[in-house]
C-alpha cells in the first residue's frame, strides 16, 4: 500500500486513476494550487475549492483511491491582493471540510512582500483551526526561501511536527530534518526530484520524517512516482520497513494530525461509503497483487530523472 | 404540535453524550440570536468534528412523530451530524431571503457530506418554492449519493417540482443506476409525457444490447399507449423473470381492457399478482 501526499488529480485521467490503484496507491491527498495560470476571480477559487473537496473526491472513490486535500491560497496567486484578500475572506469556510488535511500548500514563490503577508496570515489560520501546514517551497532561491519559510513558522510558534515542507532536495533535507519539519520530496521529471537521487537520500538519512509524493498535474510528470520509487529503493536494498515509512507510515502520521485520514477510512471503510462514495479496493481484498506494468518493469522504465 | 426542528432535537439530546449535547445547545443557541457568517458557516463545518456521525437512532414511534410533524419527511436514514447541521441551519439561517441567501452560500462551498445533508433537509426549509433551482440541481448530479439525497426518502421533489423536472428526476435515476422504488410520489406524479420518455429509453437500450431495468415500467403502466403496450407485450414474450413480473405489474395499473386481456394470456403472473406476492418493493430489492 502507497499514500501519493501530493497529486493535482484535479488535471489528470481515469487512466492515472486506473493505473494508481492497480499499482497500490491507496490514498492522494490533493494540495490546493494554481491552475498553470493565475485566476482572476474569488468565484473561480471557490469553485476549484469545492471541486477538489467535492466532485473529485467521488471521482477518485469511483477508481478505489480514497482522495483527501488541503487548502489555502497559494504563493503565486497571493501576488494579486485583490485576489488574495478576497480568497483569504472564504478560506475559513473550506479549512473545516470532511477530509481537508492541511493549510496548503502555500509559502514563497518569488518571495515578495505579499507572499509573505499571506504566508503568516494562513499559519495563523492554522493555528485557530488547529490544522497541519504544507509547505511549498520555491523552485528559484530554494535553498534560502526554505529557510526562511521555517523561520517564519517558528516566528509564528506552530510545532515543526503539525508542518511539512514539501519539494525537498540535497541541499535543503539536512536542516530541515535538524528543525524537526517532516521533509517530503517531489519526484517530478526533469525540475524537483529523481527518484534514483531519492534512493539515495533515504540511504543517508534513514526514513524518520521523510517520505515521498509525486506532484503530478498538468506538466510532464507521474502519478506512479511512489510506487516506482518504492520498486527502486526495493531493487537498491533499501529495508522494507524504511521503504513503508517513506511512502506510506510517514505522509499518514504527518497529515493524520489534523484527524481526517485514518487508515481505516480504506482498509474499514463505512458501509454507506462503500456502497456509494468508495468503490472498495481489490487489492486488498486480496484479488490482485499491486502492480507497476503487466510484466516486472525494467529499472529504466522505473527511473524518473 | 411538536415541530420536526424540535423533534431534531430533542432526538439529539437523547442520543449525545453531555459534552455533546452542551456543544449543540451552545451553537444553537449562539447561532439563535445572531451571529456573524463566519461563526455560523465554522459552526455547521464543525458538527461531523464535534459531534460525530453515528446513526439516528429511531424508533417507530420518532417516525411516526416525524410523519405527522411533516408530512412525508422520513429521516429513518438520517445520521446524528446531519440532523445535527440542519438544527443549527433552521436555528440561525432566518427566514425569508435571508435563510435563501444562507442556504445558497452554504451550497457554494459544501463538502459532499454536507450538500447530501442540505438536500435532504429540502422539506424542512421555510417557503419551499424558493429551493426549487436547487433541488433541480441535485437532481442532476452525476454523484449518486447527492442524487438519492434529493429523489430518495424526500418528499420536497413531489410537492414542488413541475412535470419536466419530475419526468427528468426519474429519467436519471434510470441512468444513474439507482432504484425508482424509494422516490415518494412516484404513481400519483406518473403522466403521459413520462411514459413516452421512458418508453424511448427502453428502444435505445434495448438497440443498444444493455438491459433495462424492470422498474422503468412502473411508471409505464398507468398511462400507457398502444405502443407501450406492445412494448409490455415484448417484455413478457422475451424478457427474463424480474421484467415479466414488472410488466404484469404495469399492466395491473394500466385502466385499459387491453391491458387485462394480457394479463389474462399468463395465468402465473395473474395468479401471482392475485395473491399479492408480487410489488415494485420486492423488485426493486432484486
Amino acid at each position: 500500500m502507497y499514500i501519493d501526499s501530493h497529486t493535482h488529480m484535479i488535471s489528470r485521467t481515469t487512466d492515472d486513476y486506473e493505473r494508481m490503484a492497480a499499482a497500490g496507491v491507496v490514498a492522494c491527498i490533493e494540495p490546493a494550487f494554481w491552475l498553470g495560470q493565475p485566476r482572476t476571480h474569488v468565484g473561480t477559487y471557490i469553485d476549484y475549492l469545492s471541486m477538489i473537496c467535492g466532485f473529485e473526491r467521488f471521482r477518485a472513490g469511483q477508481f478505489g483511491l480514497r482522495h483527501y486535500c488541503t487548502v489555502g491560497l497559494n504563493s503565486k496567486e497571493a501576488n494579486n491582493e485583490e485576489l488574495a484578500e478576497a480568497v483569504m475572506e472564504i478560506l475559513p469556510r473550506f479549512a473545516l471540510k470532511e477530509g481537508v488535511v492541511a493549510i496548503g500548500e502555500i509559502g514563497y514563490d518569488e518571495q515578495t512582500d505579499l507572499e509573505d503577508k499571506y504566508f503568516r496570515l494562513q499559519i495563523e489560520l492554522a493555528k485557530e483551526l488547529d490544522l497541519p501546514v504544507m509547505v511549498h517551497t520555491p523552485h528559484r532561491d530554494k535553498k534560502r526561501g526554505t529557510t526562511r519559510s521555517m523561520d517564519v513558522v517558528e516566528e509564528h510558534g506552530l510545532a515543526p511536527s503539525r508542518v511539512v515542507i514539501d519539494h525537498n532536495n540535497e541541499e535543503t533535507v539536512r536542516e530541515v530534518l535538524d528543525r524537526g519539519f517532516w521533509a517530503a520530496f517531489s519526484i517530478y521529471p526533469f525540475t524537483k526530484m529523481g527518484n534514483e537521487r531519492m534512493v539515495e537520500i533515504v540511504r543517508a538519512y534513514g526514513a524518520e520524517r521523510i517520505f515521498c509524493d509525486s506532484a503530478c498535474d498538468w506538466g510532464i510528470s507521474d502519478p506512479l512516482a511512489v510506487p516506482k520509487t518504492a520498486e527502486l529503493m526495493r531493487r537498491g536494498g533499501i529495508p522494507e520497513t524504511q521503504i513503508r515509512k517513506v511512502t506510506y507510515e510517514n505522509p499518514l502520521a504527518a497529515y493524520g494530525q489534523s484527524g481526517q485520514i485514518n487508515e481505516a477510512d480504506w482498509l474499514d471503510p463505512p458501509p454507506i461509503d462503500q456502497r456509494t462514495l468508495y468503490m472498495g479496493n481489490s487489492i486488498l481484498r486480496g484479488g490482485q497483487e499491486p502492480r507497476i506494468a503487466d510484466r516486472a518493469p525494467r529499472s529504466d522504465e522505473l527511473r524518473i530523472r | 404540535m411538536t415541530t420536526a426542528a424540535e423533534l431534531l432535537v430533542r432526538w439529539l439530546d437523547r442520543q449525545l453524550d453531555e459534552p455533546r449535547r452542551a456543544w449543540l445547545q451552545e451553537q444553537r443557541v449562539r447561532l439563535a440570536s445572531g451571529c456573524s457568517d463566519r461563526d455560523f458557516y465554522l459552526a455547521i463545518s464543525y458538527v461531523p468534528r464535534k459531534l460525530g456521525k453515528a446513526d439516528l437512532a429511531l424508533s417507530t414511534s420518532d417516525l411516526a412523530a416525524a410523519e405527522a410533524a411533516r408530512p412525508g419527511w422520513d429521516p429513518s436514514d438520517w445520521s446524528v451530524d446531519q440532523a445535527a447541521r440542519i438544527v443549527l441551519l433552521l436555528a440561525g439561517g432566518g427566514t425569508g431571503d435571508a435563510f435563501a441567501q444562507r442556504l445558497r452560500q452554504l451550497f457554494v462551498t459544501a463538502d459532499i457530506g454536507e450538500t447530501i445533508t442540505f438536500y435532504r433537509g429540502l422539506p424542512l426549509y421555510p417557503d419551499p418554492p424558493r429551493h426549487v433551482a436547487r433541488a433541480r440541481e441535485g437532481a442532476r448530479s452525476g454523484m449518486r449519493p447527492i442524487f438519492e439525497a434529493v429523489a430518495h426518502h424526500n418528499p420536497y421533489p413531489a410537492e414542488q417540482f413541475d412535470e419536466l423536472a419530475w419526468n427528468h428526476l426519474v429519467l436519471k435515476a434510470l441512468f444513474i443506476d439507482t432504484t425508482l422504488d424509494p422516490i415518494r410520489g412516484l404513481d400519483a406524479r406518473a403522466n403521459p409525457a413520462l411514459m413516452r420518455m421512458l418508453c424511448d429509453y427502453a428502444h435505445e437500450r434495448w438497440a443498444a444490447g444493455r438491459p433495462v431495468s424492470p422498474e422503468l415500467w412502473r411508471c409505464v403502466g398507468p398511462h400507457a399507449d398502444d405502443a407501450a403496450l406492445e412494448d409490455l407485450r415484448r417484455v413478457l414474450a422475451t424478457g427474463g423473470g424480474r421484467e415479466r413480473e414488472a410488466a404484469a405489474l404495469a399492466l395491473a395499473a394500466c385502466p385499459r381492457a387491453e391491458a387485462r386481456a394480457m394479463l389474462a394470456g399468463e395465468p402465473e403472473l395473474s395468479a401471482a399478482l392475485a395473491a399479492g406476492r408480487l410489488s415494485w418493493r420486492v423488485l426493486a430489492e432484486g
